[in-house]
């Protein structure tokens, strides 16, 4: 898995809540049975005018002027600013596959949809947890200056602005130690496949009916 | 000592192993797969040259991409016109015969929707853990399980191991008491406990829905209500067991029988919240105060009762309240405080994971009984949520109650739910539906999608615009 330490880069707004995952990447590119290539459809029904198609070459699709990622200030981005309850909605993973294929390193919201945030982790993207009152601070910096910068510091869990704001945020120690150092989860749980084995053993005792049944 | 939850006895009862940095390892023992979330899941065990721990918890059938017109169907997965979709529901295939995976193909009896199908085929029983890479899959706790979706790195963490690592959740109770009234339908109860705690209301917690309003349910309708944890916010719904659930459960294709069934259901009556068990967050409404829901907005906590008004972004508390208002109506077309029921209806769509089942056919041809689709009224889609609802509807008659009225009967799948298939909204169209996302876009770019139950979907249609069903005389 990729792993995530340290990142300095331009910010990028979402100035709206409840950003859902449809609006992330529209339903359309879910037919894909790849991982990657979904970075020019991320936002796609808010940044183009057309509708998009999959395996489809957006350099010459007409694009949304108002949309601030296709402001040429923003262009190069890699950490996106958002509002409360990002990414709510399905558990798509193709929503953070397509944030950090378009080239962002980090997310700060106030809050996240359960599943969405789960899904970063695995992917080397850093959802980091800041009060709305932050964000809102961030927001208007951002604002205010072209080439609005953010450094996000992991094992320090801060986010420093130039300006000499300095936000700590929180994170589960385990979801911190896999994207420190890029741990292959599914590697971890196989060392612990004995506890497995036992409990299965248990269990089958117990609710043998659990077992067996589908064939 | 306390008591504890329905969530904290299923969460206890699968705890592999529970490590010092506050994470747990917890038992999977119902893994449902279907052609959009587990292609990469596959490709990523075969590039570790792993393999999945256990075969008999897995089962897949392909429902999000696949046609529901019956021509296209019956020429099965190699005559699908969409060529992704084509290479995505063969890959589940490929995927399900390399390994040994139990799938219900395309056209087999036993295919449908995944949250349909697993219920009724007795996948899924009393508590049980259960996930999907689907975020609908709280369903399944209507049956007492312990049921959430999952992202795609998940599913193959489940594949190879068994396990996911979880993080306990808060327990949140949402207590429904007193009776509701006629034409008030699960459906609605849902909704208005979105309305009331919002899209965010239920972030990190497991929800309990209790109250006699949730006994006196059947289990479809609380498979409705668990289907839209996910709407307010909380990744797990469910229901404690009573005789409801284990009559549901009995007789069905993967559920035990003689010796097994009867300590079966010995274990499934102690999946009930202790008297004494104390809740992170109660929330409570009354049933009786409830009316039939639509949703006006673009975000399902945008609703109101059909006998009200589109609020007016002038008397939000909050700028941020009044943008999002004011944003919303705009992609709406509507205007702060027209009625509900002047929304006129171009397309209605009648199915879903949260409204496709029998109950719900049933109610949808109630109101469908000798009426027609209004002139205005473009397309009305009626999709089963499984062969073997299709089939019973079919035995009912339901299908000519349905097609007499003007509307399609047609395959099961997801359908316009998510509009991954042909069936979709055009840009601007109005949409009475009885899924469960009214998203931007969700049903059809440029679409504007009304929640609400079957029988207020099926009036809309005969009416050609909102309509409180309980003005149709039939209604019980």
């Amino acid at each position: 898995m990729k792993a995530f330490s340290r990142h300095r880069g331009l910010v990028a707004p979402m100035d709206r809540a409840n950003v859902d995952t449809d609006m992330i990447i529209p339903k359309q590119f879910l037919k894909s049975i790849k991982r990657s290539g979904f970075g020019p459809n991320l936002f796609d029904e808010v940044r183009y005018r057309d509708e998009g198609q999959p395996g489809q070459d957006c350099s010459n699709r007409p694009i949304n002027p108002d949309f601030p990622l296709n402001f040429p200030r923003f262009k190069g981005a890699s950490v996106l600013l958002a509002r409360k309850n990002f990414g709510c909605g399905s558990s798509r993973e193709h929503a953070p596959w397509a944030i950090e294929d378009y080239g962002f390193n980090a997310v700060i919201a106030p809050s996240y949809a359960d599943i969405f945030y789960n899904n970063c982790f695995k992917n080397g993207l850093l959802p980091v947890i800041l009060t709305e009152e932050q964000v809102d601070i961030l927001f208007k910096e951002m604002d205010a200056q072209e080439g609005y910068q953010l450094a996000v510091d992991l094992p320090a869990q801060t986010v420093t602005s130039d300006s000499g704001h300095v936000f700590h945020f929180e994170l589960d120690e385990f979801r911190k130690d896999c994207l420190l150092n890029g741990l292959d989860e599914i590697g971890l749980t196989l060392q612990d496949s004995d506890a497995i084995r036992l409990y299965e053993a248990e269990r089958a005792a117990q609710h043998p009916w659990v077992f067996g049944a589908i064939k | 000592m306390a008591g504890r939850t329905l969530y904290d006895k299923l969460w206890d009862s699968h705890l592999v192993k529970q490590n010092s940095d506050g994470s747990s390892l917890i038992y999977i023992d119902r893994h449902v797969l279907h052609e959009v979330t587990s292609p990469q899941a596959f490709e990523g065990l075969r590039l570790a040259d792993r393999q999945p721990w256990r075969l008999d918890t897995n089962i897949a059938t392909p429902d999000h991409n696949i046609s529901t017109d019956k021509a296209e169907r019956e020429a099965g997965v190699a005559g699908m016109v969409d060529e992704v979709s084509r290479i995505q529901v063969q890959t589940l295939d490929d995927n399900c015969d390399l390994y040994g995976i139990k799938e219900f193909k395309i056209n087999e009896m036993g295919q449908g929707i995944v949250h349909v199908m697993g219920p009724e085929l007795g996948v899924t029983m009393p508590g049980m853990t259960v996930v999907c890479g689907d975020s609908h899959t709280a369903t399944h706790g209507a049956l007492a399980c312990l049921a959430h979706g999952i992202g795609t790195s998940e599913v193959e963490h489940v594949l190879a191991t068994q396990c996911l690592v979880s993080k306990k959740m808060k327990n949140m109770r949402v207590t429904v008491n007193g009776i509701v009234g006629i034409g008030v339908t699960p459906k609605d109860v849902v909704l208005a406990v979105i309305g009331k705690i919002g899209t965010a209301g239920g972030n990190e917690h497991a929800i309990e829905f209790a109250g006699s309003v949730f006994r006196d349910m059947s289990i479809e309708g609380r498979m409705t209500v668990c289907n839209m944890a996910i709407e307010a916010g909380a990744r797990v719904g469910m229901v404690a067991v009573d005789q409801k659930t284990i009559d549901y459960c009995e007789g069905r294709m993967f559920v035990p029988k003689g010796d097994l069934w009867n300590q079966a259901v010995d274990y499934w009556q102690t999946l009930t919240t202790d008297e004494n068990a104390v809740f992170d967050t109660e929330v409570e409404l009354r049933g009786d105060d409830i009316a039939p829901q639509v949703t006006w907005g673009t975000s399902p906590e945008m609703v109101a009762p059909v006998t009200e008004f589109v609020p007016m972004p002038d008397e939000q508390p909050t700028d941020e309240k009044r943008q999002g208002l004011e944003r919303a109506l705009d992609y709406m077309g509507l205007e702060g405080g027209q009625a509900i029921t002047s929304i006129k209806i171009d397309r209605v769509f009648i199915g879903s994971c949260t409204n496709s089942r029998l109950d719900d056919m049933r109610a949808a041809a109630a109101v469908a009984k000798g009426r027609q689709v209004a002139s205005s009224v473009k397309q009305v889609l009626v999709v089963p949520g499984s062969q073997m609802v299709k089939a019973q509807a079919e035995a009912e008659g339901l299908d000519k109650i349905f097609i007499a009225a003007g509307m399609d009967w047609r395959e099961p799948g997801c359908s316009m739910c998510l509009a991954m298939n042909a069936d979709k909204l055009g840009a601007g169209e109005h949409c009475a539906s009885t899924s469960n996302r009214n998203f931007e876009g969700r049903q059809g770019n440029g679409g504007r999608t009304h929640l609400m139950s079957p029988a207020m979907a099926a009036a809309a249609a005969v009416a050609g615009h909102i309509v409180d069903v309980r003005t149709f005389k039939e209604v019980v």
